[in-house]
Parts: structure tokens; sequence; C-alpha cells
């Protein structure tokens, strides 16, 4: 077994509204800052093992599936580098 | 009627749902989620709350607990079951409804009283109660119904949505929608009709000392209910 961490990235789909993107931008601009769009999510940094990187990489993607986001209104992006 | 109230870390309604449902002349327990076993009971209640800090998403911890496996054999096997605010809220995350709740449009916690329109009686909580306005409280921040739009068309055409935000006089109007849901949806049914979610608390609104009754009404439906544990009654 090696370690690793796996980073997911989980945002709400492009067809779902970001009313907290939508406040932060609108607090962005309030700072004079030139803002077009804001899309906020969480990142979610898990370490563990597993044989290989394929491996790691497979299981960060159930984590995503059954537990971290939810397909409905989510969708999430998984990253893994050795620990 | 044994109507089983589960418990979660972090459910807070769960007495009051035990003393509304005693009110109307049915016998709950209270259960606690990781031993808990619905054999035997006639409904099953998920009550509102905070469960799990509402940490990832709200409900979203919830919906792994043994219970969820519990309350998914029961609904299949046509049990009645209310989830209300976050109980709703777990429902959806389990898969036992559909769509899902997400933050209020406004960012705003609401913590008020709303107007609810009964949109199908097709449901053991809703038995009977067809086109009625109820009041209720509503206390959530993260009550904004959505589905896509194919998911939306089913549930509208299947007479599933069971509840819809409207003013005093039942008109859906955007002002009389606390949280921005798509198509005012305040509380909807799966398909069977068995398994039922609402954003408002009835257990709120059982007796005159809290301010109104009408949340008596839905619990007063399920004890008159003459479907238990017949699941084929609710299919269209």
């Amino acid at each position: 077994m090696t370690g690793y961490v796996a980073t997911i990235r989980v945002r709400p789909k492009a067809e779902v509204r970001d009313p907290q993107g939508e406040a932060v931008a609108g607090a962005l601009r309030s700072l004079g800052m030139d803002v077009a769009d804001v899309r906020t999510g969480k990142e979610i940094v898990v370490r563990f093992g597993a044989p290989d990187e394929s491996a790691a990489r497979a299981t960060a993607s159930k984590m995503g599936d059954e537990l971290l986001a939810n397909p409905v209104i989510e969708e999430f992006a998984v990253e893994v580098t050795p620990a | 009627m044994k109507v089983a109230v589960l418990r979660f870390p972090g459910t807070w309604s769960e007495t009051d749902f035990a003393h509304a449902l005693s009110l109307v002349g049915a016998e709950p327990e209270i259960l606690w989620h990781a031993d808990a076993n619905l054999r035997g009971y006639d409904a099953a209640i998920v009550p509102g709350g905070f469960t799990y800090g509402d940490y990832l998403r709200a409900g979203a911890i919830a919906a792994i607990s043994p219970a969820a496996a519990e309350l998914r054999r029961a609904a299949a096997e046509g049990m009645p079951i209310l989830g209300s605010c976050n109980g709703f809220q777990i429902l959806c995350e389990i898969g036992l409804l559909p769509g899902a709740l997400v933050r209020n449009r406004h960012l705003e916690f609401r913590c008020d009283w709303v107007h609810l329109r009964i949109e199908s009686e097709r449901t053991p909580f809703s038995a009977e109660l067809r086109g009625e306005i109820l009041r209720m409280p509503i206390a959530h921040g993260e009550g904004c119904w959505v589905a896509d739009e194919l998911t939306l068309a089913r549930v509208e055409a299947n007479g599933q949505v069971v509840f819809r935000y409207t003013d005093a006089r039942g008109a859906a109007t955007p002002e009389s929608n606390p949280n921005g849901s798509t198509s005012n949806i305040a509380g909807l049914a799966n398909e069977a009709g068995n398994v039922v979610g609402l954003m408002p608390h009835p257990e709120r609104c059982s007796e005159e000392l809290l301010g109104g009754t009408d949340g008596r009404r839905v619990l007063e439906a399920l004890t008159a209910s003459r479907h238990i544990g017949t699941a084929p009654a609710y299919v269209q």
C-alpha cells in the first residue's frame, strides 16, 4: 500500500444557480473589482492508502459518487498525488 | 397506530413530533438511527434538525446511516414515511424523493409562517385535504427545491407535488415563495405516494398554544389513513 492524497473538487452543475457565488460576485464588485461571474464550490482533501495510483483514483471517484457530491445538483473532479 | 420517529445526531424536532402524534391518537416511539428497525411500525417520521451539523450538504451524512437502508426497505413495502425540513432533505439525499434542496435563493435563513395549498390527496398525509390552504411555520436556510426540467415535468404530471407555497388565498405568487423553490414547491411525494417530504413543520402547529393547528390535519390524515402497509393503494 502506498499513501495518496486525493483532492476532490465539488461544484454546482452549470445549470444550477449558485446564490453564494452571486453574493460573492456582488461583494467583489462592491470592492471595485470588475467581476463577470463567480461560482463557488468546495475542496475535500483525503489521505488514504491504495495499491497504486489508478486504484487510488478509483477509490476517490467512489467517494465522490457515494457521498461527497450529490449528482442531482453537483459535479466533481478528482486529483490524486502520492502522499 | 404505531409511528416510528427517527433521531439522528443533530435532530431537534423528534420530541415535538412525538407530542403532536400523541395528540392525534397515534403511539409514537423515538428510535435511534443507528439501530432503527421499522418492522412492526405503521408509519415513520424523519423530523427536522441539523443532522451532522449540515456538514457536506444538509442531510448528506444522515443519508448513509443504517436508517437509510431501513427507510428504503420500508418505503418499498409501502410504509407511509414523512420527512419534514431536514427530514425532507434527508429523504432527497437518500433518493427516496426526487430533486434536491439547496441554499435559499436570497441566502437568508427564514423563520416565518407560510401558507401552503394541498395539491394532491394521493398520499397518506394529505388524504381528503386537496385544495385546502394550510398555515404552517418554516425555519430553514436550505429549502429551495431544485430538479432538472425532466424531473420537474414528471413530478407535476404524476401529481407528486403535494404542498405549494401560496398566499392566504391560495395563489402561488413569487411573494409567497419563501426560499425561491422551483414552481413554489414546498413538499412532494415519491411516485407511489407513500413517501412525502415538506420544508414546513406540521409538528410546530399542532395545538392552539403554538399559534396554529393546521399541522395536526396532516397527522390526522395519517391516523385516518385506511391504506396502511399496502403499497399498491398509492400507485396510479
